[in-house]
């Protein structure tokens, strides 16, 4: 759960196995300036599903350009915040579950999984902890991980283990609660969260949040898993991979409390088509390099960049906001701002835009809707129902005809209705129509 | 969306502030509802923090916690919440209305008279939105298996570590009833303020941005000299000083700031005082705590009240009272279900009753659906867009009769003319909106060309050859026609819930009061804060 506190430190930039970094790494980091570094984490990538058509982000988060600075210096904080009370709560929980050397844990996972009884023992891996040390806790996760691997018939608990995930060409460094190594060889994935599950259901918002990260982690496993047995990753989740590189579950542990209380209770999560989801989300971030092409020459996030250069920066990577942003993506005040100063139809609601066709601006499609209507006879089908081109000679195409002819219906209707209503106020008593 | 609210929704950017979306009030509004602002613990399920709550805009009662965490203070105000609200629930069960019926016995064919009870009033209880609506509801779900101290006496059982305070239960009863009512559409016993507002505006912002009450009404009702785009900014961002929210979130959760900045460290004195023994401290520590609770909640009790005046200045639909007496029966059956002795609403609806609830739900919404559009020309507007209806002035009537059968019948021919385009062929049987009687007739024609369409009365006139005076319109009458009927049908009757078949999980099984410690509440660990 600490990929959802905001705040924490950023861990140190990362060091690439590789000597010297790739041409595109290099153009990130010149984007990026001096500006703090904020390295892609589960919640970045898992939050790429909500929006993944979004240029801007994509490019920011390839950056690592540090979203929640770059919103407050474009004078539009990100609204997000954790109280301390939840922040506690949630610690505490995790506490518990993992107490006792995680007997409670491996029993709800055993439940939970279906797997026979055992007593085989459990085996807690030493893992480098130093945050300032990125590379060394992913060599030690992976040192872990093959050791684990080269003793069947024991539990090993791997308790906040660091893993990478390279994409496209920048790294990912992320963090799962627990990975548990199971007696039979496989690797499960174990979130630990502190919604409630209430009456054996939760909330399905925050179920899918979870199961969305779940499903990075799996990914990155299983890049880890291949290279451990030395062959290339199967990219398909729904295709499990022989052997070694197959070890990774693709069916998660959520742990949450029940009921009202602290007690843990657990459901087995199948990760599989966020899986699906999250790989081509990845997958098309590699088109960054495309997007970074159409930049103007000069373009930066850094430090000494003024307010005025950085809107511009911003401004020049192409936004697809929608008012969902505003929960799922640090800009969304800012993007939200500058749609609404282009009078973007967007802001209205997803889906407004499919409504209005080629209306793209609240300008333009009131212009459609009171064309029609003032025109000689407009509302009246006696002379709409002929041509409407007439009425509507700025129109390019027949699309935008027809949509304005079903905006101006609907502009009609509602300004009949609401002089009838007027009328009805006006003479209460009887009704003149 | 619809296109016509997406329609408004644009009007309202143009205009710089919301515009209306009916032309009347569609939910009943009591003379004297309950307003109730909740605030929960973050972090925790269910659990309250401080309630605001009253009949009187200028003194509102407030109940808070200087602990969240210390389950003893938090059912001390339940205990509190139910001393305020189960008189004033319970005071409507005494006034009723007498209602008689003939019922048949079906051994017998004897015909009896039965009598039932029909409360005369109900309660109403107003919240700023659909979380608090879904906070109550948890509540109810936390509290009303719980056992008090005095029932387990009377029962002779061990009440268990952990005895709640005796009315809590019943709270948790009637608490779970009306979030229960609330799922019903066009019911009016628990309503959410923004939904209220939403349903009567189109704001120049998105349905996701209208849940900010706050930013709602600043584009409803913005201030003198902003458009309602800058009140509704300033209202989701604008802070203080110190860092605090000027319009602090409705609820039920508080502002991560807030916790942060003004609530932790007064929670942290509170408990230093307590650790010391100093009564004296502790109070004034508690003091502080409930002034900050207070301070965050009375902005949203104001917008409440607010909502309030802008709702009651709109006249009231026709179908009102109808529904409302709806939610008379569904008071009075719990009232009756309590005075019965009958155990709390199980945990998980039985495969009967969760049908029947669903049966019910999907009736209710086909009824709001009609009676909202008879009741409101913008409502109308939306069918009539949709081709489900038609509506213009009468330009021609022409006699015409059924001579098929013994003696003529009268079955006229209206000519309307009107833009719109009903979606049906020659034939289709349509229903007269706003006639003085129920009345069906079909389609003959329709000409958009010419903006003509012709219908038929086919009923309603009489039983004489001519039509009765004023059952059928005059030209230059204005007329409206839908396709769609204008009552809802009744559903397939299901099995009572006692004759569940198996195949459904069978008759439902009691659930009996619990004090287990881990089910439904137990103690949240004195970990945190
Ligand atoms: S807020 Fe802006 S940058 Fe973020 S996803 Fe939305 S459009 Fe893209």
């Amino acid at each position: 759960m600490n990929d959802f506190i905001p705040g924490r430190p950023a861990p140190e930039p990362p060091q690439s196995p590789r000597l010297s970094p790739s041409p595109l790494e290099r153009r990130l980091a010149g984007l990026r300036g001096d500006a703090p570094q904020r390295s892609l984490d589960a919640r970045a990538l898992a939050a790429l599903a909500a929006n993944p058509g979004c240029g801007r982000r994509a490019v920011l988060d390839a950056a690592g350009v540090d979203k929640t600075d770059l919103a407050t210096r474009l004078g539009n904080p990100a609204p997000f915040g954790q109280s301390p009370f939840a922040i506690s709560r949630g610690l505490g929980f995790e506490r518990r579950v993992k107490a006792d050397g995680c007997t409670v844990l491996l029993d709800l996972l055993r439940e939970q999984l279906r797997l026979p009884e055992d007593s085989a023992p459990v085996v807690f891996a030493e893992l480098v902890d130093d945050p300032g040390l990125p590379a060394g806790r992913v060599a030690s996760a992976r040192v872990a991980l093959a050791a684990a691997a080269a003793r069947p018939g024991v539990w090993t608990v791997l308790d906040q283990p660091l893993l990478r995930l390279e994409v496209a060409g920048s790294t990912a460094h992320l963090e799962p609660d627990l990975v548990v190594v199971r007696p039979d060889g496989r690797w499960t994935v174990v979130e630990i969260k502190s919604f409630p599950i209430l009456d054996g259901g939760a909330d399905a918002v925050k179920v899918g949040a979870a199961a969305r990260q779940a499903a990075v982690y799996v990914l990155a496993l299983r890049e880890t898993a291949a290279a451990l047995a030395g062959v290339e990753p199967v990219r398909d989740p729904y295709r499990e991979p022989e052997g070694l590189a197959g070890a990774p579950d693709s069916t998660a542990l959520l742990v949450c409390p029940k009921d009202f209380g602290n007690q843990p209770t657990a459901a087995a999560v199948d990760v599989r088509k966020p899986m699906a989801v999250t790989r081509r989300q990845l997958d098309r971030l590699t088109r960054v390099e495309q997007l970074l092409d159409v930049l103007p020459t000069g373009t930066g996030f850094g430090r000494d960049r003024s307010d005025g250069q950085l809107a511009a920066a911003v401004g020049a990577l192409q936004a697809v906001y929608s008012p969902d942003c505003l929960s799922a993506c640090e800009l969304g005040f800012h993007c939200r701002a500058e749609a609404r100063c282009a009078g973007s139809v967007e802001t209205l609601g997803r889906g407004v835009r499919g409504e209005l066709g080629s209306f793209h601006t609240v300008e333009q499609a009131l212009a459609a809707a009171a064309a029609a209507v003032t025109a000689p006879g407009g509302t009246h089908a006696d002379t709409a129902g002929g041509t409407p081109s007439d009425t509507l000679a700025d129109t390019p195409d027949d699309g935008d005809a027809e949509s304005a002819l079903r905006l101006a219906r609907a502009a009609a209707l509602r300004a009949e209705a609401l002089q009838t209503a007027a009328l009805q106020a006006a003479a209460p008593v009887g009704g003149a129509g | 969306m619809s296109l016509l609210s997406t329609l408004a929704r644009m009007e309202a950017v143009r205009d710089g502030r919301a515009v209306p979306l009916a032309t009347v009030r569609h939910r009943h509004l009591a003379d004297r509802p309950m307003v109730l602002v909740p605030l929960a613990a973050a972090g925790e399920a269910g659990a309250p923090l401080a309630v605001m709550l009253g009949q009187d805009r200028e003194s509102p009662v407030l109940l808070t916690v200087p602990q969240p965490l210390d389950r003893d203070r938090r059912f001390a105000l339940l205990a509190d919440l139910a001393a305020e609200l189960l008189p004033w629930l319970e005071g409507f069960g005494t006034e009723v209305d007498l209602l008689t019926r003939e019922v048949k016995d079906p051994a017998t064919g004897e015909k009896t008279e039965q009598v039932r009870e029909l409360c005369t009033n109900a309660p109403q209880l107003l919240v700023p939105g659909p979380a608090a609506v879904e906070f109550l509801g948890l509540l109810g779900r936390s509290t009303r298996f719980r056992r008090s101290a005095e029932t387990a006496l009377d029962e002779g059982v061990d009440p268990g570590p952990y005895p709640v305070p005796a009315r809590v239960p019943l709270l948790g009863r009637w608490l779970t009833h009306l979030r229960d009512r609330a799922q019903v559409p066009g019911s009016s016993l628990l309503l959410a303020m923004t939904d209220l507002l939403g349903r009567h505006w189109a704001t120049g912002q998105s349905r996701l941005e209208d849940q900010h009450l706050g930013a709602l009404l600043a584009w409803i009702d913005p201030p003198a000299g902003r458009t309602g785009a800058e009140a509704a900014l300033l209202a989701e961002t604008a802070r203080d000083g110190h860092g605090q929210l000027l319009c602090p979130p409705a609820g039920p959760t508080t502002d991560p700031r807030f916790d942060s900045g003004l609530l932790a460290p007064a929670i942290t004195r509170y408990d230093a005082a307590r650790k010391l023994d100093d009564a004296v401290a502790a109070q004034a520590r508690e003091a502080e705590i409930a002034a900050l609770l207070e301070a965050v909640l009375r902005p949203t009790w104001d917008r409440l009240w607010q909502g309030l005046d802008l709702l009651r200045a709109l006249p009231a639909a026709a179908h009102l009272p109808e529904r409302w007496e709806g939610d008379r029966w569904s008071y009075t059956s719990h009232r009756d279900r309590i005075a019965a002795g009958e155990p709390p609403q199980p945990v998980r609806d039985d495969a009967v009753t969760a049908a029947r609830k669903l049966a019910q739900r999907e009736r209710e919404q086909t009824r709001l659906d009609i009676q909202e559009a008879l009741d409101d020309p913008l409502a109308m507007a939306e069918h009539r867009l949709a081709g489900e209806a038609l509506a213009g002035r009468v330009v021609a009537v022409e006699a015409a009769y059924d001579e098929t059968g013994r003696s003529p019948k009268p079955r006229p021919l209206v000519t309307v003319r009107t833009s719109d385009r009903p979606h049906g062929d020659p034939g289709r049987e349509l229903y007269r909106a706003g006639g003085p009687t129920a009345q069906k007739a079909e389609l003959v024609s329709a000409d958009p060309a010419a903006g003509l369409v012709t219908v038929r009365l086919l009923n309603g006139m009489g039983r004489r050859k001519e039509p009765e005076p004023g059952s059928v319109p005059e030209p230059g009458e204005q007329v409206c026609f839908t396709l769609f009927e204008l009552t809802a049908r009744q559903s397939a009757p299901l099995p009572e819930p006692e004759d569940t078949p198996w195949t459904h999980g069978g008759p439902p099984v009691t659930r009996t009061a619990t004090a287990q410690p881990d089910l439904p509440t137990a103690p949240a660990d004195e970990e945190g804060a």
